[in-house]
């Protein structure tokens, strides 16, 4: 009698959250997969809504910009998360080391995190700027160039300037993740294996590295989805122009700007099945449902 | 000597790390002929200078150091001030009912018994998964069948929606701290569970409470694609969403983008530099943990 009635509380406990999830997560994705086998063009109302199949994925698969804006996706999350995990276990290395300023060294790096991605987006747009921008003045001044370049006006330096941009602003957070995990690693492992002379490369490769994985696993899994979703740096910096469409890009592009709700709708699924894909993948990787371990 | 191969590794990142802001606050203390200058001026002298700064919309001037021109220009030519107002309305609201709402939640996660739990935490999990691109479409179609677009409520549900998992993930391990004790005791009083929850456990988890809030408010703050095409209007828009479509008439407004994110990016430092130890612990508890 006692566990029902806590239960019923439990759940009452529960509601506004589970009411909240239902109506502005789950009820929308469930909707999209609706919509998306239906002709739902607000530019054209007088269509109404006709049911259509398959035919908004069968368009899509047969467009170009589709598969253009897949691959810089897939591409981009690959090469960003690869350089942000690399620099950001450098750095987490360097922060795990004793040395004077070393809780201002962590806190500086923090802020990159803190500040919107659409700051950060101008930021780096004013320094990559066509004409006057300062990295114009450094490669001009270095003698790279003897013109400036337009970084994000060219198909060969957009994607690098989007990618560049990013690595700045997530690196650390990816840093403080491993920093994190570092500093779970029981020193006296180190101890032991000073003791048996191994090599500081030694350490790295048989302790730090082991030990790390489950870590880092979990961070880049996090920041594999989040670059995948990646919209924000690219919207400010190129609007997706010169090569740099990404899915999220393309897919606000057809439904805010054209307004095509059941095309759009399809996109939605196909990007929502990548995000199940890349899901999927880390956890068979992890070996083990993460969420059947008690937390 | 042997350390100076780290320190200059370090000093190199921290190089890295400064030097956008350098620049933006360099840019945002320059005339405009300083900004078009080329090559650019990496240290404003212009601005220094006395001269002319704007101090109303109707042309009016003060006599003061040319580098406050840009700042002034960015409520007076831009509708800036209304962009904070929003933003602090939106990202303020989105943080207190988070944190009643996920509080409420982590409290029956962590220290009530029932069926179905494992679900209920699958489920949020897997929210925090989503990719908010993916339910913008419907989520714009549901919104103005409740006329909801343009509106503060119409970003306030979205954003947390999209916090919750990290407010709940955050909340339940400090409502884990608290002993269960606490909720017999409460029982045998006569107490509700809603008193207890309210007046037992609340005040208990307060740190956790404040760590999450950061959390919250950050990521309320900082969120840009619901606010751009969730708000019409020029009054409605949120300061990532403003600061983005910054116009001039010709050409970008640089200068005054520049003491926009200058002025957005002052407050975050000092938050993070108070909060800095709770902000990690906050971030890093799903990874360490999980």
């Amino acid at each position: 009698m006692q566990g029902r009635t806590e239960a019923r509380i439990a759940w009452f406990f529960l509601l506004p959250s589970l009411v909240i999830i239902l109506t502005m997560a789950l009820l929308p994705i469930l909707r999209s997969f609706y919509l998306s086998f239906f002709l739902k063009d607000l530019a054209v109302p007088q269509l109404g809504q006709p049911f259509v199949g398959l035919d908004n994925y069968l368009y899509i698969l047969r467009d170009s910009r589709f598969w253009a804006a897949l691959g810089n996706t897939f591409g981009f999350t690959f090469v960003s998360v690869l350089l942000e995990t690399g620099l950001g276990l450098l750095l987490a290395l360097m922060l795990n080391r004793a040395f004077t300023g070393r809780g201002l060294a962590r806190a500086a790096i923090l802020i990159p995190w803190a500040v919107p991605t659409v700051v950060s987006a101008q930021m780096w747009r004013w320094i990559y700027n066509d004409k006057v921008g300062v990295l114009n003045d450094l490669c001009l001044r270095l003698g790279v160039f003897t013109q400036p370049f337009p970084w994000l006006a060219s198909i060969d330096t957009a994607r690098a300037a989007i990618v560049v941009a990013d690595v700045w602003k997530t690196t650390p957070f990816m840093a403080l993740m491993l920093l994190a995990g570092l500093q779970m690693i029981d020193t006296s492992l180190y101890e032991a294996a000073d003791v048996d002379g191994a090599t500081a490369w030694q350490q790295f490769r048989h302790i730090t590295l082991p030990l790390l994985t489950p870590v880092m696993t979990v961070a880049v899994l996090f920041r594999t989805l989040d670059a995948f979703r990646i919209f924000d740096l690219v919207y400010v910096l190129t609007s997706g122009a010169f090569g740099t469409e990404t899915l999220s890009v393309l897919t606000a592009d057809v439904t805010f700007k054209f307004n095509d709700y059941g095309q759009g709708s399809a996109y939605a699924v196909i990007m929502f099945g990548c995000i199940v894909a890349i899901s999927y993948t880390f956890i068979k990787l992890l070996g083990a449902d993460p969420n059947a371990e008690e937390r | 000597m042997r350390r100076l191969p780290f320190y200059l590794g370090l000093s190199f990142f921290l190089v890295i790390v400064a030097f956008p802001f350098y620049w933006q606050i360099v840019t945002s203390a320059k005339t405009s002929d300083e900004i078009w200058a080329m090559p650019p001026v990496w240290i404003p002298v212009q601005g220094l200078e006395t001269g002319d700064v704007p101090i109303d919309a109707q042309g009016g001037t003060i006599r003061g150091p040319q580098f406050l021109t840009n700042y002034t220009n960015v409520f007076l030519k831009q509708p800036f001030g209304r962009y904070l107002l929003n933003s602090t309305i939106v990202s303020g609201s989105t943080t207190l009912f988070c944190l009643l709402v996920g509080a409420m939640a982590a409290f029956a996660l962590a220290k009530l018994r029932f069926r179905g739990k494992n679900l209920v935490l699958a489920l949020v999990l897997s929210v925090s998964m989503f990719p908010p691109v993916a339910i913008a479409p419907s989520l714009f179609l549901f919104l103005s069948q409740f006329r909801l677009v343009d509106t503060y409520m119409g970003l306030i549900l979205p954003y947390t929606t999209f916090a919750l998992p990290l407010a709940l993930w955050n909340l339940t391990a400090f409502f884990r701290q608290v002993p269960s004790e606490l909720l017999e005791s409460a029982r045998v009083d006569g107490a509700g569970y809603f008193i207890t929850f309210w007046k037992v456990f609340l005040p208990l988890v307060a740190p956790g409470m404040f760590t999450t809030g950061i959390l919250t408010f950050i990521c309320a703050w900082n969120e840009f694609l619901f606010a751009l095409f969730f708000t019409t209007t020029e009054e409605m828009r949120t300061v990532p969403v403003g600061i983005a479509l910054f116009s001039g008439q010709y050409e970008s407004p640089w200068g005054e983008i520049a003491a926009a994110t200058v002025i957005v990016t002052l407050p975050l430092i000092v938050l993070v530099l108070a909060a800095q130890k709770r902000i990690v612990a906050g971030l890093t508890a799903g990874a360490v943990k999980g």
